[in-house]
């Protein structure tokens, strides 16, 4: 009987709602239409991130992991729009709803923290008041009652003495405390989703471990989901459940973060993995990857790794492999090593 | 906060002092005010009793501090062509300029911060462009040129408006204003548009710039990806952040107003003290000259100290001292 009222909710049954990502993008494509043709950004960007799960998004910069965070909050910078794919929050398609409602999506259900905490907050308004601002903005509460929410919050995220602190200018604060106001703004409305953008990268070394801390505790006790993009790997390694590994606008290899530092599959991820020190026995000096990201206008055919792969065969110059399951593997690489060879011509 | 405000008010005493020296400078140099104040007949005991009266005997340091001590007073001596006291003649016409002035800088802000706002966050809007066309107009456009324009269009051809004149003024006894009565208010349409036409282009010009730079930084991004809508991102996020200039441009050009209102003031026959000026150039008339200077320097100067004190309310980053922070604007 039960199976009779899933399928009456619609043609295709709906999993259980448990098990129904907070966010899923789909063949997200970003363009950027300049004078001398069309740049392509990111292409087939597709990844889920579940309930309360962070997903960690690495790559070199460039690599279209920040402008993929931009897309999901929909603030790419114009000219650069999502050209082609779907966003999916809870369920609800919102890459197409209309400049108001995306609006009203944002701060509210999708929450965002960028690098710079030193410029995040307006410097001529106290914390209080744009925590207030915003929490008032989307949730429907009285001054009062806004200002008790953006005290607990502030408490929440471990700023002693809030009470003093909430009527303190962005400037009175230390870069660590920074952000971890610009993350009570982030969960001012208690969002379902946080796009965490490089939040540690501005940050000291010895900072860096606590806020990312503080990110993973209050994910985890609200249940947030996080998309967390830094080209950080060892704030990836720390924090994030799952990793999706960039290269030049598309994922390379997507799938749990130990299987991914331990067993990377792509080839680009191997260097990346190698690149990192003290992940691996001490080295005499730090592996890298021979050459550069290739362009967005000057894109090799075939995988665009290909002219700085180790591994590369004639297969890679002419074909580019499709992201899929490495046989036997949770994890996902687009990689003809696991997809039939680098040797056998395409066709 | 005290500590920076009597730095500032030492700063401004200096610049005063400056001023004084040169304004003293002038009085006692271009010319003998001997011969300027009496006629050729008169003999040498005339002569050397004004010189007496005058003070003129005395070491040029003595003179320098007692110029400045009657200027502090108020005296700035006699005017050589009417007779009068100088301090007495500016004040006379002194609240003609300043409303000018005042309405002048009102209808700058009033005008040029909306448009200043509009081109920029509609760039590529008709409007946008054609405020931008207007404001190259007014940029470059002389202010005697667009008075007699004004009038010309305005006053000969329309008969609309008075094209010279203060029209009727009301006494308040220690202020005369031509804000009560209709000919008054009429009278101040055509000079005030064509002194505020330069500052609203400034201002407008001035805003869309710093909106433009805003509009790039993190905050405002960062306002947006929090959900808030674009008329509050604008208009007191964006907006807030670019008061800093305008208050600095507009205590300053309050100033420059008051001195260049002369050019405005002539071609309408505005009864200020740019005019008194000019007529007072014309017949080397010194006193009067280097009292005008002084005036007009301290207008200037407390203006700025004004401005000074106006920064430190809009950014808090200012009131505390020695507690960090980055510059505005990022």
């Amino acid at each position: 009987m039960t199976h009779s009222a899933a399928e009456a909710r619609g043609a295709t049954p709906l999993p259980s709602p448990a098990a129904r990502p907070v966010l899923e993008v789909r063949g997200a494509r970003v363009e950027f239409p300049t004078r001398r043709g069309t740049l392509v950004a990111t292409d087939g960007v597709s990844f889920d991130i579940g309930p309360g799960e962070i997903l960690g998004m690495v790559g070199e910069s460039g690599a279209g992991k920040s402008l993929t965070g931009m897309a999901v909050i929909g603030l790419l910078e114009p000219p650069g729009r999502l050209a082609a794919g779907e966003i999916h929050l809870d369920g609800e398609r919102i890459d197409n709803l209309p400049p108001r409602r995306r609006q009203a999506i944002r701060g509210r259900r999708i929450g965002a923290i960028f690098q710079d905490p030193l410029t995040s907050l307006h410097p001529l308004f106290t914390v209080g008041r744009q925590l207030v601002e915003t929490i008032r903005f989307h949730l429907d509460v009285s001054e009062k009652e806004g200002r008790e929410r953006a005290l607990a919050l502030l408490k929440d995220v471990g700023i002693p003495a809030a009470e003093e602190r909430i009527n303190h200018y962005p400037h009175q604060f230390s870069g660590g405390m920074r952000q971890r106001v610009v993350i009570a703004l982030a969960l001012a409305a208690n969002p379902s989703l946080v796009i965490a953008d490089e939040p540690t990268t501005a940050l000291d070394v010895s900072i860096q471990a606590q806020i990312t801390a503080l990110l993973k505790r209050l994910c985890r006790e609200h249940g947030t989901a996080v998309l967390l993009v830094t080209h950080d790997m060892g704030v990836i390694a720390e924090t994030a459940d799952r990793v999706a590994v960039m290269y030049a606008g598309r994922i390379v290899e997507i799938g749990p973060v130990l299987d991914v530092i331990r067993r990377p599959r792509h080839p680009y991820s191997r260097g990346l993995m190698a690149s990192i020190p003290g992940l691996r026995e001490r080295a005499e000096r730090l592996n890298q990857i021979e050459g550069s990201m290739p362009r967005l206008t000057t894109m090799p055919p075939g995988c665009a790794f290909h002219p700085r792969c180790p591994e590369a065969g004639p297969r890679c110059h002419v074909a580019r492999p499709m992201l899929a399951a490495v046989p036997g593997e949770v994890t996902s690489a687009a990689c003809w090593l696991h997809q039939g060879g680098v040797t056998r011509a395409a066709q | 906060m005290l500590a920076f405000l009597l730095r500032r008010l030492a700063n401004a005493v200096a610049v005063m002092l400056t001023v004084a020296l040169i304004a003293f400078v002038i009085f006692r140099f271009v010319g003998d005010p001997v011969e300027m104040m009496l006629n050729e007949q008169a003999t040498q005991a005339q002569r050397d009793a004004l010189r007496e009266r005058l003070g003129l005997n005395a070491s040029p340091a003595m003179q320098f501090a007692r110029f400045v001590t009657n200027a502090i007073q108020g005296d700035f001596g006699i005017s050589y062509r009417n007779q009068q006291d100088v301090f007495t003649l500016i004040a006379e016409r002194f609240p003609a300029t300043l409303e000018l002035v005042l309405v002048a800088t009102i209808l700058s802000l009033a005008l040029g911060i909306p448009f200043g706002v509009v081109t920029a966050i509609r760039r590529n809007s008709v409007l946008a462009q054609a405020l931008q066309l207007v404001s190259i107009v007014g940029i470059s456009l002389p202010s005697f040129a667009l008075g007699i324009l004004l009038i010309l269009v305005f006053s000969v051809q329309l008969g609309w408006l008075p094209g010279f004149g203060r029209g009727e003024v009301v006494d308040l006894g220690f202020w005369s204003t031509g804000l009560l009565t209709a000919s008054g208010r009429k009278a101040l349409v055509l000079p005030s548009i064509t002194l505020a036409l330069f500052q609203i282009t400034l201002v407008m010009r001035l805003v869309r710039a710093e909106m433009l730079e805003t509009l790039r930084t993190d905050f405002i991004k960062f306002a947006r990806a929090r959900g808030l809508p674009d008329r509050v991102v604008h208009f007191r996020h964006a907006l807030r952040n670019c008061l800093m200039p305008v208050i600095t441009v507009t205590g300053m050009q309050i100033g420059n107003l008051i001195a260049f209102a002369l050019i405005t003031e002539t071609v309408f026959q505005w009864p200020g003290t740019g005019l008194l000026f000019i007529q007072a150039v014309t017949f080397v008339d010194i006193p009067v000259m280097a009292a005008y200077l002084v005036i007009v320097s301290f207008i200037f100067v407390a203006l700025n100290t004004v401005v000074d004190m106006l920064y430190a309310v809009v950014d808090p980053r200012l009131r505390m001292q020695g507690s960090g922070g980055g510059g505005h604007g990022g």
